[in-house]
């Protein structure tokens, strides 16, 4: 896997402090730096899953200011939250190597935005690699540590869900070719150096542009940044450029033809490699631009032909050659090229299938026996009737927008709802409000909107989500759950004791499979004034030991199909029976972890342990 | 041997993505060229997921099969292989479980779904002599649990001669993936309806 490559890379190149936030597609490398490393000794390395990503970064820069080697590994929505000391960061430095491993999302197949974090690297003025395959990943990970210590500066590897969750054979070190392990020289006090101040800032700013205008130049021949001349006379005034996974899919079409045009490969697009484009651009009347997310490269090259005066043509997004958004597919590139290179030299005749029957949608939903069912049902059963508002957040949970729970009207960002519930409360005071949390956002990014309720003197319902992990991404620990990233014991946050602190009078926890006690609770919760919480708290189904099964006695059952239909548990469905053609009610024995959430919804008591199923 | 491109699809938990590494493993054992894509993150809970896998001795740049490409089909629920079959290459296999699983989502909607329709179409659209219908239920009703599908269909996949792989290919790598208490189970999933 991509993501496991970077993590042997990073090991390596001599890591020694790991630190990171769980996030699709990024979280597996830091799993992994876990599985390569020992946890101590001279190749020892510190990893952790941190609270966030904020504190990811400022932790690894800590350890590279003592001359260590860190990476640090979030997803593109990540680095919005530790922008803030990364931007600071690139004007003071490090010493240890430093490289940030930010996964970008085309599509967006699991986020919230298509951002696009070589933009944030010119943006922060720091430099970037875009690996191209799983082996590029490896290869460039540790090319970015020796950068990054060789000029004092954090360096981005920014590979896409197509590099990360992409499998592929890769050639790596072996241990006894890995350079000795060097033993961090330790922080050294130099206020001139470490203690951001605008006179510091003023003179290191003008030292980063000079730096990235000599990386520039460097960059232009390293191997990641290739310039390949056209195959045959045909397409010789045209050009195509690519990173990312884009080179890797334009490859494959190009291997399909007798003649190809010139080709510039960009591993590094920022800084951006002139000396090797204006090499790429020499006697070109067009070049073609494939890269996902944003125009960067596009507009490097519009740059550097405008600032050569240069008679080349460049299309992309820009021109709407290209889409604007989502994943550049095998299609898409087939398509580019096929237009571009305009030959009729299409490789692959595709016979479509007859018209297919109707094909369900088939959205992801919360597992059988998921504890946040429960906990959304609960709420939603208190509150029948009642004008409320719901505001959910990132994580499994987010799944209770789909219908039957409906109990998602709002999610924006790690940790949002709580403020957002605040600022319609505001508005709207006659509202009874609710912000779901997980466990893991929680310590992430809530504790920010709670103090801000509190001291705003709002009227809300905190609704902590605790299934004890952090799902979404792999079951990953976090503070509350008293455990290491490699399985160790470390001490437990209290959630509960971590609201009281704030202020909160009432905190009551309360396990949301207990139906009738749920919904008591929210009931009595939600009437008390000022800012409250309730904690659901239930193991992870995918975690928890499974119960037996549930059975449907099909004798009882009078086919009212309220199980299904309000719980939209995916071990539920409704079937006719044979003799009558009246509904069943029909448990999936083998998705069902016998929670007892539709026993207890079942009118007739038809739901239970051990009866026979039609 | 040529690049083999291979697509699995189904519904996330139904394991896809084992199956895909034990082909992946296989063929790196014969010393190809192996690369893959898998579904990872939200999908996972009960959507719909799909795997793709190409190897061969040829070099491979990217990890994507473009429609109309693949050589071999493994469908782990009717509805996702007729979502996928656009991939399939005019003259390519198709191993397709016949167990339906009923969407939330249609359930609600009061929509009708059912692998019947599904696999009659598939009869239709596939050439003939290329679709191997299995009936997936053997693994809860022989071997007591469903949880072995995976590993059943890969067997069927393998014997179907379309993987490029050999029984004993793929299943010399069984005990890197498969944890030991579960392996004889696979292993038996693996050999049913040989």
């Amino acid at each position: 896997m991509g993501n496991a490559a970077i993590a042997k890379g990073a090991v390596a190149a001599g890591v020694r402090f790991a630190a990171g936030y769980p996030g699709t597609p990024s979280t597996e490398t830091l799993e992994n730096v876990a599985k390569f490393s020992p946890p101590s000794g001279e190749r020892g390395v510190h990893v952790e899953w941190s609270v966030n990503e904020t504190a990811a970064l400022e932790a690894a820069a800590g350890a590279s200011y003592a001359g260590a080697r860190s990476l640090v590994t979030m997803k593109q929505m990540g680095l919005n939250v530790a922008s803030d000391p990364l931007m600071c960061l690139a004007y003071i430095g490090v010493k240890g190597g430093m490289v940030v491993m930010v996964a970008d999302d085309p599509g967006p197949i699991s986020s919230q935005t298509e951002q696009d974090t070589r933009r944030f690297a010119s943006h922060a003025k720091i430099p970037c690699f875009d690996p191209s395959s799983v082996q590029e990943a490896y290869d460039m990970v540790r090319a970015a540590f020796e950068l990054s210590e060789a000029r004092g500066t954090p360096v981005f590897l920014r590979p896409t869900t197509r590099v990360c969750h992409a499998y592929s054979v890769v050639e790596v070190l072996d241990d006894e070719e890995l350079p000795p392990p060097v033993a961090p020289e330790g922080f050294v006090k130099d206020s001139q150096r470490w203690v951001i101040f605008p006179g510091l800032s003023y003179r290191n700013h003008e030292k980063l542009v000079r730096r990235n205008e000599e990386l520039s130049a460097e960059l232009s021949d390293s191997p990641f940044n290739a310039v390949v001349a056209a195959r045959g006379a045909r397409f010789g005034r045209l050009g195509l450029v690519a990173g990312g996974i884009s080179w890797a899919l334009a490859l494959d079409e190009l291997d399909r033809r007798t003649e190809t045009p010139r080709l510039f490969k960009v591993g590094t697009p920022y800084p951006f490699p002139e000396k090797a484009a204006l090499a790429f651009l020499e006697g070109l009347d067009i070049v073609l631009c494939l890269e996902e997310l944003d125009s960067v490269l596009e507009e490097e090259l519009l740059k550097v032909v405008g600032k050569h005066h240069l008679p080349v043509k460049i299309i992309g997004r820009l021109t709407r050659t290209t889409r604007v958004n989502g994943e550049n597919t095998v299609e898409l590139v087939k398509a580019y090229l096929r237009d571009f290179l305009a030959d009729g030299e299409v490789s692959c005749g595709t016979v479509e299938p007859p018209v297919p029957p109707p094909l369900p949608m088939r959205p992801p939903v919360l597992c059988a026996g998921c504890p946040h069912r429960a906990s959304f049902y609960a709420v939603k059963q208190a509150m029948k009737g009642k004008k409320s508002l719901f505001c959910g957040d990132i994580g499994c949970y987010t799944l209770g927008n789909a219908r039957p729970l409906d109990m998602v009207d709002t999610c924006l960002c790690m940790g949002a709802g709580i403020a957002l519930a605040q600022g319609v409360w505001r508005v709207e005071p006659d509202t009874t409000c609710f912000a779901f949390v997980g466990d893991s956002t929680f310590f992430a990014s809530a504790l920010t909107g709670i103090v801000n309720a509190v001291y705003s003197g709002a009227d809300l319902t905190v609704v902590v989500l605790d299934n004890s992990t952090t799902a979404m991404t792999g079951h990953q620990p976090h503070p509350g759950t008293g455990r290491t990233i490699r399985g160790d014991v470390a001490p437990r946050v209290s959630i509960e004791g971590i609201l009281r602190g704030i202020g909160l009078a009432t905190v009551e926890t309360v396990d949301p499979l207990d139906l009738p006690a749920a919904v008591a609770t929210v009931r009595r919760v939600a009437a008390e004034p000022g800012v409250k919480a309730i904690v659901f708290r239930s193991p992870c189904a995918v975690l928890a030991k499974p119960g037996p099964a549930l059975r449907v006695d099909p004798d009882r059952c009078i086919g009212c199909g309220r199980c299904a239909k309000e719980l939209g548990c995916p071990a539920l469905s409704l079937r006719e029976r044979p003799d009558s053609g009246r509904k069943l009610a029909v448990i999936d024995e083998t998705q069902c972890n016998g929670c007892g959430l539709c026993a207890g919804l079942c009118p007739v008591g038809a739901i239970g342990k051990g009866e026979q199923q039609a | 041997m040529s690049i083999r491109n291979v697509i699995l699809c189904g519904v996330g938990g139904q394991g896809t993505i084992l199956a895909s590494k034990l082909i992946a493993a296989a063929a790196m054992r014969k010393g190809w060229h192996v690369m893959s894509a898998e579904t990872i993150g939200m999908a996972q809970r009960g959507g719909s997921v799909y795997s793709n896998l190409r190897f061969g001795d040829d070099p491979i740049h990217a990890p994507l099969i473009g429609r109309g490409e693949a050589d071999l089909l493994i469908g782990f629920e009717p509805g996702e292989t007729v979502r996928m079959l656009p991939w399939l290459k005019p003259d390519g296999q198709v191993v397709a479980n016949t167990g339906a699983v009923m969407p939330t989502v249609a359930l609600l909607a009061g929509q009708t779904y059912d692998g019947k329709t599904m696999c009659d179409y598939l009869r239709q659209a596939v050439a003939p002599g290329h679709l191997l219908l299995c009936d997936g239920d053997r693994c809860r009703r022989e071997l007591g649990t469903a949880r072995v599908l995976n590993v059943f269909l890969l067997g069927q996949a393998v014997r179907s001669g379309a993987l490029g792989l050999t029984e004993a290919d793929v299943a010399a790598v069984f005990p890197d993936l498969i944890k030991p208490r579960f392996l004889v189970l696979n292993q038996q999933s693996f050999e049913l309806g040989r």
